[in-house]
């Protein structure tokens, strides 16, 4: 059993110019994306791989093995169709987004979407910037190239900043506006076709109810328009309506039925995971992703533990809604159980599971340590766990406030901490702020997170990506997570090399090839024939 | 655990023994500091967050997302 698999993860960030309080999200969303593209316009010359490949997207195909008509979908379940901006919307903000990195013109319209080099996607999502990170096998590079996402839309804001004519723009990563909206921080696992579905939804549902004790943000407010005053676990919690389905903007469901694998379906499903809150402790974000990796590796081999909630989406609201970890929730079997012993349920079944496949590698050890640690310390007395768990953090932090200045949970002031805690921004952002002062337990280092904004993952397809963006800056026009399209002068037509295999296109295997290869050309040309077609990904 | 952190920085292990005999017990010198160290870290905040916490918290509406 182990916590390695082809994962990676998405934010969608807040987005706000305080100085231009009617502003356009779409237009403050791309001009993010554009701005990026600036600031790497500086050093590189050409933008590569701008244009999304939506060949293989499939948002309406249902995992229950179903597919939803795209008549009968909500407007915003259609992903696969790129969104634009209309002179009008642009107009309304004065410059143009694309007037960030130059003139306006036909050859250099505004910017939607980028591929990055290290693999990851950065582009407008409805009406937020959007950063999905590039698949990763290992918990901790999960962490590593989400982190990668903040530095590169910090360098975007801060190029925002510079330019004269823009209003800043500030950036959260949180996930309500407190206000009825909320948006996501998404994770996606690669899990055997072979798993059942129905494994899948009854194996997670009561690990995803308990998993905010662990890996909570935390928010100041009760229910999605914040209509009763107090703190709360989670950011996400109250905004989930249902047990499972297809939709990710309205009717959420604790399990989202997605099937798009973006990768061979005959083999692979892909969970796409919804219910998460956006971290920014490095400990949580770790825990976040790889107690739930361990989980679906007991699914797999079918040793998760079998309990079941009598009311999965009341008793997530009830746990988040209890600060004191002490709420019961009912189990079928009639058993009334907390949020932290659910998760010491599925703790000691992992553990267990270890034990008999004897022994595990260093990172599983790792998230098994740092799992029993926690729940140890959070049994004992939450606010101790306020250095690795964001809701705890800001917990303690407003508890100070309340302290010091006699303040009800209605005050606005503890409203903004808690939007605070997420600002992007280092002299902002209050998590930074603490993080500074030594009082947030580090996972990482920052230098590699600088070197993770510019270079992919060596262990999956990213490497490929990535690195084709890089070398190829002009030769590549477009990109998705299973493609990359290359336009050569010699060839009529578009070349499509399809990434179908997220474990192919490693370092291992394609280093040679791009030491290799004197031009795009010639890589393209020794990737479809010669010996070197056997590392193709 | 930040708090242990906060306190060996700058206290060199060898000045322990001396310093014991002179200041209160260990537990008050612990709730002492760590009051100090929330006052610090308030003052800092105060000087970090908006100016106008009302408006400003009143002026972040989104729009829906995934």
């Amino acid at each position: 059993m182990t916590v390695r698999r082809v994962m990676g993860t998405e934010t969608e960030y807040g987005v706000l110019a305080p100085s231009l309080p009617s502003a356009n999200a779409t237009v403050l969303s791309s001009q993010i994306i554009n701005a990026y593209a600036a600031t790497l316009r500086t050093g590189a010359g050409n933008l590569s791989g701008t244009r999304w490949d939506y060949t293989d997207e499939a948002p309406l195909n249902d995992a229950r093995g179903f597919a939803v008509p795209r008549a009968a979908a909500d407007p915003t379940q259609l992903t696969d169709e790129p969104p634009v901006l209309d002179a009008e919307q642009i107009a309304m903000e004065g410059s143009g987004p694309a007037a960030l990195y130059g003139e306006q013109t036909q050859d250099n319209p505004v910017l939607m979407n980028m591929v990055l080099g290290n693999g990851a996607r950065l582009y407008v999502d409805h009406a937020h910037p959007e950063y999905s990170s590039p698949e990763v096998t290992r918990p901790r590079d999960a962490v590593l190239w989400d982190k990668a996402g903040d530095a590169v839309v910090l360098a975007a804001m801060r190029h925002i900043t510079r330019m004269p004519g823009f209003a800043p723009v500030n950036l959260y990563k949180n996930n309500t506006d407190n206000k009825g909206v909320s948006y996501g921080s998404h994770e996606n696992y690669l899990v055997p076709r072979s798993v059942p579905f129905g494994a899948l939804v009854s194996g997670l549902v009561p690990f995803f109810v308990s998993r905010q004790v662990i890996a909570g943000s935390g928010r100041v407010g009760i229910g999605t328009n914040n209509q009763r005053q107090g703190f709360q676990l989670s950011q996400r919690a109250d905004f989930f309506e249902t047990e499972v389905g297809l939709e990710t903007t309205i009717r959420r469901p604790i399990i989202n039925t997605r099937d798009e694998p973006h990768a061979v379906a005959e083999k692979y499903r892909r969970l796409h995971v919804i219910i998460g809150d956006a971290n920014l402790s490095e400990v949580s974000a770790l825990l976040k992703i790889g107690t739930t990796s361990l989980v679906l590796s007991m699914i797999e081999a079918g040793t998760a533990p079998a309990v079941e909630l009598r009311d999965p989406v009341g008793a997530l609201q009830a746990i988040s809604h209890d600060p004191s970890l002490e709420q019961l929730v009912e189990l079928t079997d009639g058993r009334m159980v907390t949020g932290l012993d659910l998760q010491e349920i599925y703790f000691e079944a992992a553990a267990a599971h270890s034990r008999a496949g004897g022994g595990t590698d260093a990172d599983t050890e790792d998230i098994l340590a740092r799992w029993s640690a926690l729940l140890g310390t959070l049994k004992r007395d939450p606010l101790e766990a306020a250095a690795s768990v964001d809701w705890v953090a800001k917990l303690k932090l407003l508890q100070a406030y309340r302290e010091r200045d006699g303040l009800a949970w209605s005050d606005a002031r503890l409203h903004l901490v808690d939007l605070q805690y997420s600002d992007m921004r280092p002299e902002k952002g209050l998590y930074y702020r603490l993080a500074a002062r030594g009082q947030m337990e580090r996972v990482l280092t920052d230098e590699e997170i600088v070197r993770a904004v510019s270079s992919p993952p060596d262990d999956t397809r990213a490497y490929f990506r990535g690195n084709c963006l890089k070398r190829f800056p002009k030769e590549v026009i477009g990109a998705s997570w299973d493609s990359i399209i290359f336009e050569l002068p010699s060839r009529r037509r578009l070349q499509r090399i399809p990434t179908r295999e997220p474990l192919r296109g490693t370092r291992a295997l394609t280093e040679e090839l791009f030491n290799a290869s004197a031009d795009a050309e010639d890589f393209v040309t020794r990737l479809l024939t010669g010996s070197d077609a056997a590392v193709a990904p | 655990m930040a708090t242990q952190d906060r306190k060996t920085t700058g206290t060199h292990p060898v000045e322990e023994e001396e310093t014991e005999a002179v200041t209160p017990p260990a537990a008050e010198t612990e709730a002492s500091a760590e009051t100090e160290g929330v006052d610090d870290l308030l003052d800092e905040i105060d000087g970090v967050l908006e100016s106008n916490a009302e408006e400003f918290v009143r002026g972040f509406i989104q729009k829906g997302g995934q």
